[in-house]
């Protein structure tokens, strides 16, 4: 009783129930200013399915995924839609947060309304889930008319997209609160590099001594490559439930982390 | 005697560049982390993990008679140059009329347009060219290269970054307002070269209709004399012309239009 | 006696070891114009922000309209009109847009945020602008755009941070002019400023802060009765020959203070006090007689000048 009581007056302090008016804000950008910035962010792993699928398909030919050999552009398409999910809600969550609220000062404006942190939070995360769910949504239709969908599960893809995304931007969030300059967003995607180059997007992990693999097992890109992979080529086993509860974990703990970080990080 | 003046009319672009350099030492601890961690996360990420499969597939030396590393990595050295060289032309040409003016602050000295121009493309140098000779050095450690020609790496770095530096400013110098286009520039310029100028497989894996992009990509020609210099590719010696003077004339051209539209803005 | 918008006692904000505002008490009244005078760096607008309970305080009391500013920020500021120090307006709206959103973002419904915008457009004198982007307005539009923004939820409470700095004269008595009719149909005004003139015109009653806390407090007028005499005599000897003729004047007036530039004699009578000096034997380079400012008490009380 008493802790609810708590978290209410917690709430009180940073939320009044009006994300809509931050989401309506979002969209109305969007539509007016920022559709072409949003329809030319679906290009990039468009390029890369290109470039890779095509040109390195051409000297790999074929990889083995769970035992099953998968044309190379249909095994790094799925990798390429979680990568895209996760750099869309990364760089949403740090860089765009930042810039906001440091150069734009928008969140000053939107602090001088009744509106709470928690309102602009949680609306900038909808905001870029909505982004990542146009991407996929692009990206899909792309991979379905190259034929690199193998089975009908590649539906599933999608949501598992946006899954992805919500873990990295709860997160993302958290840690913007910490960023004090620039130089700091360098780390961050410093950090997701190596994430990107190693967990299972352009060739499997197993070409890696044991130790290694377990370190890129734990991150969570991989899991997401590895979900969609299954997804789209249809080649499913019980541990996608893993992959699942890895990311209902992330965004749980992302986001009680990216609330209780929400007064340092607006309320300086 | 000289009089400061007269100093200034001579080693003017100097002192702009001098401004670029000092400006950058800010950065100076990411600097040299990212600097050197990225190449060894690119040459062992990708070399030790995509070369695995590709030697696998094609035999250890298939790819222009050596193994995928050693033909990899004097690609992504040049590629890390035009990223960077693209950035620091968009963000910083950009931001020195609009966000933080400091071209209106020198147009107000006895500086001139052109020595704005060159001065800042030299700035600029001290971010990729470091950076180049990390990833060299990293290259030797792995004995990816030896002996002293690729040594010649470095130069080939400053021609194709000059050139790239100089293109994109006089771009992005006539642009008044950020509505998304700059985020082009990177988006749908230097990600598609870095994809499609032969730099993870040879341009003549792709359609050949598609190779008109290596032709007009200053890339594409700095990869090609990068190989030359780090393993000794076979080339026809006008070819090599070729892929000295391409750069050579972008960095005319580039400049030349850089310079009127400094002018023109500067002037206005 | 009307009730307390907004009571502070022992209000403290720290960053680390530093004290931005250290231990200040206030309490100002419903319908009351209250301004805090100070220099730049005085914690004038990190005590805005805690007003506006988008600063949390570190110690103290503070309540703005019965609540707790720590724990209520979104009820609080659903009654304040707040205009920063620099306009933070959307760039990426048109300018009614400006004023639509922002409603919204109080939870108004939309027919109200329509009719107050075009409302607000006419009192901010911004109808024919309704539709340009905001990069394109001047300085004082921008302005005053800011305040038709903070008025959209009809505040009880305006927090204006210095609302004029940076404008043109003229720009800046079209503003004064419109927050006094706020004052007139009885909105509380807080506002910060470093201009004396602003303070004049706009406050009943201010306070002088200075280095996070209040050295004085009064109406203008009191205040200048205070610490300060009717009238001042400037007078100027040159760079180098101030201090000298300083030890001539002392004993002329109440009190003689020497600035860089020039020589202040606080006197009731000013004339007077010139002829008082030229008997002396001075001639000063230029002379002025001028009434007493709260300039004046500001360098009384911190013996510093308030735009340095």
């Amino acid at each position: 009783m008493s802790e609810q009581t708590q978290s209410r007056r917690i709430m009180q302090g940073i939320y009044s129930r009006n994300t809509r008016s931050v989401v309506s804000r979002g969209m109305r950008v969007i539509a007016r200013n920022n559709w072409m910035i949003v329809l030319t962010g679906f290009f990039e792993p468009v390029f890369y399915l290109l470039s890779m699928g095509v040109g390195l398909g051409a000297l790999i030919g074929s990889v083995q995924f769970m035992g099953v050999d998968v044309a190379y552009a249909a095994y790094i398409a799925p990798a390429l839609m979680a990568v895209s999910a996760m750099n869309g809600a990364v760089y949403d969550s740090t860089m765009n947060v930042f810039f906001k609220m440091h150069y734009a000062k928008l969140y000053q404006g939107m602090l001088s309304t009744s509106l709470g942190p928690f309102d602009i939070a949680l609306g900038e995360i909808i905001l870029a889930l909505f982004r990542g769910l146009l991407y996929a949504t692009g990206f899909m239709l792309v991979t379905t008319l190259m034929g690199l969908n193998l089975a009908w599960t590649a539906l599933l893809a999608i949501p598992a997209a946006l899954i992805v995304a919500f873990g990295f931007a709860a997160f993302g969030m958290a840690i913007t609160s910490y960023m004090k300059t620039f130089q700091h967003l360098d780390f961050v995607f410093f950090l997701m590099m190596p994430m990107f180059l190693l967990s299972a997007t352009f060739f499997p992990i197993e070409v890696y001594p044991e130790q290694i693999q377990w370190v890129i097992m734990a991150l969570p890109l991989w899991h997401g490559v590895d979900m969609i992979r299954m997804l789209t080529t249809g080649i499913i086993d019980f541990s996608i439930i893993w992959h699942v509860l890895y990311f209902a974990v992330m965004i749980v703990v992302g986001m009680f982390f990216a609330t209780h970080r929400l007064k340092s990080l607006f309320l300086r | 005697m000289t009089t400061p003046f007269a100093r200034t009319r001579r080693m003017g672009w100097w002192y702009v560049a001098e401004h670029r350099i000092r400006a950058m030492r800010n950065y100076i601890g990411s600097f040299f982390i990212i600097g050197l961690g990225s190449p060894v996360l690119y040459l062992l990420g990708l070399g030790a993990g995509l070369g695995v499969l590709v030697n696998e597939r094609q035999g250890a030396e298939a790819i222009d008679g050596v193994s995928y590393i050693e033909f990899l990595a004097p690609a992504l050295l040049l590629a890390g140059v035009i990223v960077s060289a693209a950035q620091e032309s968009t963000f910083g040409v950009f931001g020195g009329f609009k966000w933080t003016p400091i071209f209106l602050g020198m147009r107000d000295t006895s500086l001139t347009p052109r020595q704005i121009v060159t001065g800042f493309t030299v700035g600029t140098m001290a971010r990729y060219l470091p950076a180049s000779a990390m990833y060299l050095l990293v290259m030797y450690n792995f004995d990816i290269v030896n002996g002293w020609r690729p040594l010649l790496l470095l130069p080939i770095a400053a021609l194709l970054g000059l050139a790239v530096s100089l293109c994109v400013m006089a771009w992005v110098a006539t642009q008044k307002d950020d509505r998304g286009q700059l985020s082009f520039i990177e988006r749908f310029v230097i990600t598609p070269l870095t994809l499609f100028s032969g730099t993870y497989f040879p341009l003549e894996t792709l359609h050949p209709g598609l190779h008109w992009i290596g032709w007009i990509s200053p890339l594409w020609h700095s990869v090609e004399l990068g190989r030359l210099v780090s393993y000794g590719s076979e080339q026809h010696g006008w070819l090599t012309l070729v892929h000295i003077a391409y750069p050579l004339a972008l960095i005319v051209l580039g400049w030349v239009l850089s310079v009127r539209h400094f002018t023109k803005r500067l002037q206005s | 006696m009307p009730e307390s918008h907004i009571i502070a006692e022992g209000l403290t904000k720290r960053y680390g070891d530093f004290a931005a505002v250290d231990g200040i008490d206030f309490d100002i009244k419903a319908g009351e114009s209250f301004g805090f005078l100070g220099p730049n760096g005085a914690g004038k607008s990190t005590t805005m922000r805690m007003i506006a309970a988008t600063s949390l305080r570190t110690e103290g009391r503070l309540e703005v309209l019965g609540l707790d500013a720590n724990e209520n920020g979104p009820e609080i500021r659903s009654m304040l009109g707040i205009v920063p120090q620099a306009d933070n307006l959307d760039e990426e709206l048109r300018v009614r847009e400006n004023l639509y959103v922002y409603g919204r973002y109080f939870g108004l419904p939309r027919a109200v945020v329509n009719e107050r915008a075009d409302a607000l457009l006419e009192f901010a004198q911004l109808v024919e602008k309704k539709k340009a982007r905001v990069d394109a307005l001047s300085g004082g539009m921008k302005r005053r755009l800011t305040i038709a923004r903070a008025l959209m939820n009809e505040p009880k409470v305006m927090l204006l941070d210095e609302p004029t700095t940076g404008l043109d004269p003229q720009a800046r008595h079209v503003l004064w002019d419109r927050l006094f009719r706020l004052k007139e149909r009885g909105t509380t005004l807080v506002l910060t400023t470093h201009y004396m003139d602003e303070a004049e015109q706009l406050c009943d009653r201010l306070v002088v802060v200075d280095h996070g806390r209040i050295v004085a407090e009064g109406s203008p007028a009191s205040l200048i009765r205070s610490y300060s005499t009717r009238e001042v005599l400037e007078v100027r000897f040159g760079t180098d020959k101030n201090e000298q003729a300083a030890k001539t004047i002392e004993g002329i007036g109440d009190r003689v203070e020497v600035l860089p530039d020039r020589v202040l004699v606080y006197a009731d009578n000013g004339e007077q006090a010139l002829s008082a000096v030229t008997d002396r034997g001075l001639q000063p380079v230029t002379s002025l007689v001028r009434r007493s400012s709260l300039e004046d008490v500001f360098l009384r009380l911190t013996g510093r000048s308030l735009i340095d």
